[in-house]
């Protein structure tokens, strides 16, 4: 068979937009996630069990299960469920709806380890000032915690951008989605998918070098 | 100021406090002393419902410290130090002491700064106001601690054993200021080992050991003719080993 590695140089603005894309989609999904993973850790360590509750079944489902499911779910099974028709541009807010809110629940886990990572006399002396909870949260725990939940939250940050590629089955027009219609019409896979892999690996290497250095700095700042 | 009546506390099945009744009066210095383990600790820390209490009665200045009454509220009157200071990492020393009289009072910025920099002075601090803690020492943590605590103005303030996490050389800073705090007529309770400090300015001292009051009294009595057994081997113990004291 003819491998036309030509292909690749024609084909690498295409795919240049695709990856526009998917780091679109990245980073929609995960401040989402932020949003929602701040609010689930929040209820998780919250002293009412109805919100402990709410936040269990939320992270324990989306952990639990895959998230292709997941994205089927929002994809096909939300319209019928609540009743809908599919608007324009459906498969983009799908596949937002989806990384997101799976994004969230990886993101609440990261934020609860990170607030009880902080030392429980922090509390103490916040509340032994007369500070309710909210006010040591917001004004002594959430700041330190914040530091220590960067590094995994890049590493969330890259999860999130290999995983949005299972977008292209719904349609999505990002990195992948290009490279499988290229394939399709020009029956080259050979160049095109390496193409795209190294896409992505130039795209998770980039953020992980920021990642190292952003680290680097919070060390020498590490004020502990 | 502060009565306590009958208080239990247990930590699952283990009883840690079995039965304490105690009444701190106003301007009052009391210094609790024991063996670790005896229940110390933790009957401070109920006294502000860091614990909660199994059983029993607390009443500061006429409130009673229940499951309805507003915990907030009477923590903002008293003031407590701790073994490992627990200054806010991620603050200066100014922003440690003036934060909670902002958030929790609703003083202004500027009178929370001039407080605040007034009690730094006070404990000797006015030249590290803008030091983050991890600069300072330990015995100057700890008295960023005490200015912290005394900047909601309490009207008692409780130390958990604040100078046992200190080198050596820097117990004496911390008492001093201490010391200061007492003869300004502060209502202190105090968990300590200093038994110089415990002779020198406490109204009276207590004794605990297997969660009760063993014996009470002022302090030359206790520390001269100890009349239960085990105040004295205590006592014999922790003294021979030449436990600092002026």
């Amino acid at each position: 068979m003819y491998i036309n590695w030509g292909l690749a140089f024609e084909s690498f603005p295409i795919l240049l937009q695709g990856a526009v894309v998917t780091l679109e989609l990245t980073a929609g999904a995960v401040a989402m996630g932020l949003v929602i993973g701040l609010i689930m850790s929040l209820a998780k360590l919250s002293s009412f069990r109805l919100l402990r509750l709410v936040a269990t079944v939320y992270i324990d489902f989306l952990r639990g299960t895959p998230l292709l499911v997941q994205l089927f779910i929002v994809y096909f099974a939300f319209p019928p469920l609540f009743g809908f028709s599919t608007p324009n541009k459906w498969e983009w807010i799908a596949a937002f709806l989806a990384l997101g809110m799976n994004s969230g629940a990886y993101i609440a886990e990261i934020f609860r380890a990170g607030i009880q990572s902080i030392d429980r006399g922090q509390t103490e002396a916040a509340r032994s000032l007369g500070m309710s909870h909210g006010q040591a949260m917001r004004y002594i725990i959430l700041p330190q915690a914040v530091k220590r939940v960067i590094p995994p939250l890049g590493n969330e940050f890259i999860a999130m951008l290999k995983d949005s590629s299972l977008v292209s089955i719904i349609t999505m027009e990002e990195l992948l989605y290009r490279g499988k219609i290229i394939v399709g019409r020009t029956a080259q896979p050979v160049p095109i998918y390496i193409e795209v892999a190294l896409m992505y690996l130039v795209m998770t290497l980039v953020i992980s070098r920021i990642l190292a250095v952003v680290e680097r700095r919070l060390a020498k700042s590490d004020i502990r | 100021m502060i009565y306590v009546k009958n208080l239990h506390k247990y930590f699952g099945k283990l009883e840690v406090l079995k039965g304490i009744d105690c009444h701190i009066r106003e301007k009052e210095v009391v210094v609790v002393i024991g063996p670790s383990g005896s229940g110390k600790s933790t009957f401070l820390r109920c006294l502000n419902k860091l614990e909660e209490l199994t059983d029993g009665e607390i009443v500061i200045d006429g409130i009673p410290l229940n499951s309805e009454t507003n915990v907030n509220a009477i923590r903002r009157e008293v003031g407590m130090v701790f073994q490992r200071f627990n200054l806010f990492p991620h603050m200066t020393a100014l922003e440690n002491v003036t934060l909670a009289p902002q958030i929790v009072r609703g003083v202004s910025k500027g009178e929370a700064e001039q407080i605040g920099l007034e009690l730094l002075r006070k404990v000797g601090l006015s030249d590290k106001a803008h030091e983050y803690p991890e600069r300072l020492s330990g015995g100057q943590q700890q008295r960023v601690a005490i200015a912290r605590a005394l900047a909601m103005k309490p009207k008692v303030m409780l130390f958990d054993e604040p100078t046992s996490a200190l080198d050596p050389e820097m117990v004496g800073e911390v008492l001093a200021v201490m010391k200061d705090l007492a003869r300004e007529g502060m209502t202190m309770v105090v968990v300590t080992h200093e038994m110089g400090f415990a002779r020198e300015v406490g109204d009276r001292v207590i004794f605990m050991d297997e969660g009760i009051i063993m014996e009470e009294g002022v302090p030359e009595d206790v520390f001269a003719n100890p009349r239960n057994p085990r105040t004295q081997s205590f006592l014999s113990k922790i003294l021979s080993v030449g436990v600092p004291s002026e």
